[in-house]
């Protein structure tokens, strides 16, 4: 569902990615690891079309990107919650949810705000929200008009371990309707519960795998020995 | 089309910052309420034509501060209709007759000493003033009114336009929104058209305080006022809003006031700038806000129509037409597509 091949790219004469090789089948939970400043972030912008990259391709669905009719096939959430504080939830979700969705808005605005837990919170105004009801319903934005694939930019990051589990079971419930799922993180026990795992410091992709190979390769059982031998002491 | 859906959401967000309101409307009328309290009359260069005047007179006048031509009486009369002289000083059955152009009352007690002493009879007396345009009880407050209009809806849209885009590229949201299928023209659209509904109702409520509250001189036609304002606000909020790229937040906006602001005050016609050298006066040809002062003084004072501001019609669509389409090209920085 998601192919980059080659895939370079500089701010200025600093190399943020370099060569970068991976792809996301179908149905799957792939992780994007790495320290902060490592690229996730650019690397996400690149898939999701904002940044042209200097040198490769981005594939989504076979197709080259970008490209607008794909703008419609994917979830996006950015690491900073972008949202109007000023307007209700609700009329957040229905700003974003009106270029994708004529009929069956506010049915699927409902849905979503149902499977965040937002419905009783609709009508508040965001700027009351606490952060975790923030990034819910950046969640909520990106799954409202029911793409295939999700680009999430660390979704749970400064979540408490409750809001993470519920939004994980959520990614599991999301994955079974056969959606593809992408997401950074910088937490262990995140990566942990992905399909597959691409480790990226300093621009470049240094392991793939699963993290049960990953175990298996390195005989141990945590994914932060992994973390250690691949990443080096000094991160 | 996703242009109302920008538009809309903008909309909403001025619903809920009434502050952002207040400044957009209530500022204006507070300052030019202030203005109508102090300002003051003071002198400048006047131009005068004399028709069929005895030459002594004539001589007198010349010797004087003033540029005195003379012209034929139809000549003169078109000049002043146009506003090229301020005054015509004419017989009409042996009486002299001092024709004050009428729409700029800064000069007017300068021209009638001036004729008093050149002719060495009493103006009001023996001399008849007229006013082309205007009545004697123009002060400048009327005269500089239509410009202060035009000005303060041009700053007030430029500050409040150009702070709301920089927030949306500081908070992430016009990021964001690129991610969805829009173009890029329809969220600058989006943004002319929401607040464009705003700015209508900003400039009713600015112009009609003026001419009804404060009592500012208006001979033209109301919806005329309007539509020049609704003009200088739109290229306000395009220039504002591109602008608003190379701020990195709303105090690097507030800085771009007295570099992009304060010019257009002193070349825009609130100060006379007609005794100044050409290529200072040529700096005003470049500004939005003169051409809209311009016009709202010719429709306020002299009940000019659009036909007779053609141009300065046309140079204001050409700034907005300019400063949206590049717009539209600076968003290429966040998104090539």
């Amino acid at each position: 569902m998601i192919e980059l091949n080659g895939v370079s790219h500089s701010f200025g004469n600093i190399k943020v990615l370099e060569d970068i090789n991976l792809s996301v089948d179908k149905g799957e939970v792939f992780g994007l690891l790495g320290p902060s400043g490592s690229g996730k972030t650019t690397l996400v912008r690149i898939m999701t079309g904002m940044i042209v990259p200097d040198e490769g391709r981005v594939r989504l669905r076979d197709q080259e990107m970008p490209k607008r009719s794909l703008m419609k096939r994917f979830g996006y959430m950015a690491q900073e919650d972008a949202l109007y504080q000023e307007l209700t939830a609700w009329e957040n979700l229905d700003f974003f949810a009106s270029f994708y969705l004529r009929k069956k808005k506010k049915e699927r605005m409902e849905h979503v705000l149902h499977i965040t837990g937002l419905t009783e919170y609709k009508e508040r105004p965001v700027f009351k929200f606490s952060g975790g009801m923030k990034r819910r319903l950046s969640l909520a934005i990106a799954l409202v008009h029911n793409p295939d694939i999700l680009i999430l930019d660390e979704p749970t990051t400064g979540l408490d371990p409750v809001l993470r589990r519920s939004i994980w079971s959520e990614f599991y419930q999301l994955k079974e309707n056969g959606k593809t799922i992408l997401i950074t993180t910088h937490a262990l026990d995140e990566a942990e519960k992905c399909d597959r795992l691409a480790m990226l410091r300093g621009g470049k992709v240094i392991a793939a795998g699963s993290p049960g190979e990953w175990k298996k390769e390195l005989r141990t059982d945590s994914l932060e020995d992994v973390f250690l031998h691949y990443g080096g002491g000094d991160i | 089309m996703n242009i109302p859906v920008v538009a809309k959401r903008i909309l909403l967000q001025f619903r809920r910052d009434k502050r952002s309101v207040a400044l957009m409307i209530v500022a204006p009328m507070l300052v030019l309420t202030l203005l109508w309290l102090v300002l003051d009359t003071d002198d400048r260069l006047v131009e005068i034509a004399v028709v069929e005047a005895p030459e002594a007179v004539y001589e007198q006048l010349a010797s004087g501060r003033m540029e005195v031509t003379i012209l034929d009486e139809e000549t003169a009369r078109e000049q002043l209709n146009n506003a090229e002289i301020d005054a015509l000083l004419k017989w009409e059955e042996a009486r002299p007759i001092l024709l004050l152009e009428g729409s700029d009352p800064t000069n007017h007690e300068l021209i009638k000493t001036a004729v008093q002493q050149a002719m060495g009879m009493e103006i009001g007396e023996s001399v008849r003033v007229d006013y082309w345009h205007g009545t004697e009880d123009m002060n400048i407050f009327h005269y500089t009114g239509p410009v202060l209009i035009g000005f303060f809806i041009f700053f007030f849209v430029f500050i409040v336009g150009g702070v709301s885009f920089l927030r949306e590229r500081t908070q992430g949201t016009l990021e964001r929104v690129l991610t969805t299928p829009i173009h890029r023209y329809e969220l600058v659209g989006g943004y002319l058209l929401g607040f464009g509904l705003f700015t209508i109702l900003q400039s009713i409520l600015i112009v009609f305080y003026s001419v009804y509250v404060l009592d500012m001189y208006m001979v033209g036609n109301l919806w005329r006022v309007l539509f020049i304002t609704l003009l200088l606000a739109l290229t306000a909020l395009s220039l504002g809003t591109l602008l608003s790229a190379y701020a990195k937040n709303e105090f690097q906006m507030i800085q771009f006031i007295p570099l992009v602001i304060v010019p257009q005050v002193f070349f825009s016609g609130l100060f006379p700038v007609e005794g100044l050298a050409g290529w200072i006066q040529l700096i005003g040809n470049l500004m939005p806000l003169t051409y809209g002062a311009e016009a709202l003084r010719g429709i306020m004072l002299r009940n000019e129509n659009l036909g007779d501001l053609q141009w300065q019609v046309f140079m204001l669509l050409v700034f907005f037409l300019v400063f949206t389409a590049l717009n539209v090209k600076a968003l290429k920085r966040h998104r090539k597509l």
